[in-house]
């Protein structure tokens, strides 16, 4: 079988209603040569440590060596175990604080799935959990719905590199929420042209986010940002289940998506030279924290 | 161009929270602790730039050390490998550096025993490392492909030697890099197979005469 190239390409394999996730799962398996059952057991894998860093996060609320995130996972379980009045429902509350959680433990070198990178690994854990939780989905879904997720980074990936250093956040967080969006209609069982949408709407809607993390680390505004996508996400699928269509389509987003990386300033790239990384309270913290580092060398 | 899995996107499995400032710092330590082929008892690192300036708050010193220790890059004892460092009796240094000339995140790691070895290391972003110097030779090395390195004397014949060693044991070849310092001085090689030498075929080629240093470094785990 030879790669599949773009989504068009994707879309004609797809024209007998084959799902997405077959598609994938032949395709790694004729690249990998592996089985079936060999790659199911390794996603399968890939899920148990996502749940194991969902829940180590969220009974772990320390704050980092910078003191910027550690605890925010905690303070939300917390609003939607215990609270009154509640606005939004206890899905909204549980993707809130898994993708939290998720991120958190990575910043405390806690093992986490990358997804499609370190920095934006609470945005796909967090809905495929969540989501299977609260409508008790099997774990083969969630299994397949991951092969969708990773299929549809796999085809961003190829025309753009995923890595804030190249193409800003919305190469990691954008990304992760496209392939959360993807995987919400896929564990929900609707069309693949949905899929589809549910990507590229979530994915158009982050171009332009740029990677300017306060002294260099995956905190500030990472761990948030995660939370935030998890549920962009979730609007994305919302959007695509009720019949919304993305005018431009993704493979041509994917265009302007690499289009303005490369207009992108180095200095929004993972550099921390601008942004919220040269505020003055983003430089001080930056200061504080390499006096630390040679002090204690 | 290189086939892009549906498992680099989901995945790897690794500790947080870098791909480039801590997983990478772990395969860059795990080649070299390959590359050195034994226990150091000693390890001097000089991070540069990037990894100088952001390496605490990334563990990307911890990340290093694991590597050196042969801890993979979703191991969680990542965290306290300082301390498995002193109980393996490993001595471990660190110092910092600007050199805008090197590689953003980029480090020499310098290991010690009976002898010493220097390797220089570059995290290329999304856990993608390269071994770029080893003892002074410009090497290109990256862990995604079993690899022999062989550092030898610079005179006719030596590299028909070692091929046709590999050709006997119906082994093909990737990719073959060499260089030398000075003519009829040292010389490298760093060849790129589809498959792991065996080990008698590496002692073979270890006692050839005119070989100073072998090594068979097997590929990173994914």
């Amino acid at each position: 079988m030879s790669n599949i190239e773009n989504f068009q390409e994707l879309q004609e394999l797809s024209r007998d209603n084959k799902r997405f996730y077959d598609i994938f799962i032949e395709l790694e398996s004729a690249k990998l040569e592996k089985s079936r059952n060999q790659l199911n057991d390794l996603m399968i894998a890939h899920l148990n440590d996502m749940r194991a860093s969902i829940k180590q996060g969220l009974k772990n609320p320390q704050l980092s060596v910078s003191g910027m995130s550690g605890t925010d996972s905690y303070k939300v379980a917390e609003r939607y175990n215990n609270g009154k009045n509640l606005p939004m429902n206890k899905l909204f509350g549980k993707i809130l604080s898994y993708a939290l959680a998720v991120i958190e433990e990575n910043q405390r070198m806690g093992k986490i799935i990358a997804c499609p990178t370190a920095g934006s690994c609470g945005i796909v854990p967090a809905v495929v959990v969540a989501y299977a939780e609260e409508f008790n989905i099997p774990e083969e879904k969630q299994i397949n719905s991951l092969f969708t997720a990773g299929g549809i980074g796999k085809l961003i990936a190829q025309q753009v590199p995923l890595a804030g250093a190249v193409a800003g956040c919305q190469a990691e967080c954008g990304v992760g929420s496209a392939m959360a969006a993807a995987a919400i209609v896929e564990l929900m069982d609707e069309t693949n042209d949905m899929v589809i949408n549910a990507a590229a709407l979530a994915l158009k809607n982050t171009l332009g986010l740029v990677c300017d993390p306060v002294a260099g680390l995956v905190e500030v505004p990472c761990v948030k940002r995660n939370a935030f996508y998890a549920i962009h996400a979730v609007s994305a699928s919302e959007l695509a289940l009720a019949g919304v269509e993305t005018v431009i389509p993704i493979d041509e987003i994917i265009v302007a998506m690499k289009q303005i990386g490369y207009l992108m300033s180095p200095d929004l790239k993972e550099s921390s030279e601008g942004g919220l990384a040269t505020t003055d309270t983003g430089k001080n913290i930056a200061q504080k924290l390499e006096q630390l580092w040679f002090d204690n060398k | 161009m290189k086939y892009i899995s549906v498992f680099d996107i989901v995945g790897p499995s690794m500790v947080g929270p870098s791909s480039s400032h801590t997983a990478g710092a772990v395969r860059i330590g795990l080649l070299a602790r390959r590359i050195y082929g034994r226990k150091p008892n000693w390890v001097k690192f000089t991070l540069y730039n990037s990894f100088a300036k952001t390496g605490k708050g990334h563990g990307t010193d911890k990340g290093l050390v694991g590597g050196i220790l042969g801890f993979n890059v979703n191991d969680v004892r990542i965290k306290d490998s300082f301390k498995y460092a002193k109980e393996q009796g490993i001595k471990i240094e660190f110092s910092m550096k600007e050199d805008f000339s090197r590689h953003p995140n980029s480090v020499d790691i310098k290991l010690y025993n009976d002898s010493s070895m220097t390797v220089s290391g570059n995290s290329l972003g999304a856990g993608e490392v390269q071994i770029n110097a080893i003892n002074g030779f410009n090497v290109d090395l990256r862990g995604d492909f079993p690899t022999l390195l062989m550092i030898y004397k610079d005179q006719p014949g030596m590299l028909w030697k070692v091929t046709k060693f590999i050709q006997d044991a119906n082994i093909n070849i990737a990719t073959l890099h060499c260089e030398r310092k000075d003519k009829g001085q040292e010389a490298s090689t760093v060849i790129c197979l589809d498959t792991l030498l065996p080990d008698e075929l590496v002692e073979k080629i270890n006692t050839t005469p005119g070989i100073y240093t072998v090594r068979s470094i097997d590929m990173l785990e994914k």
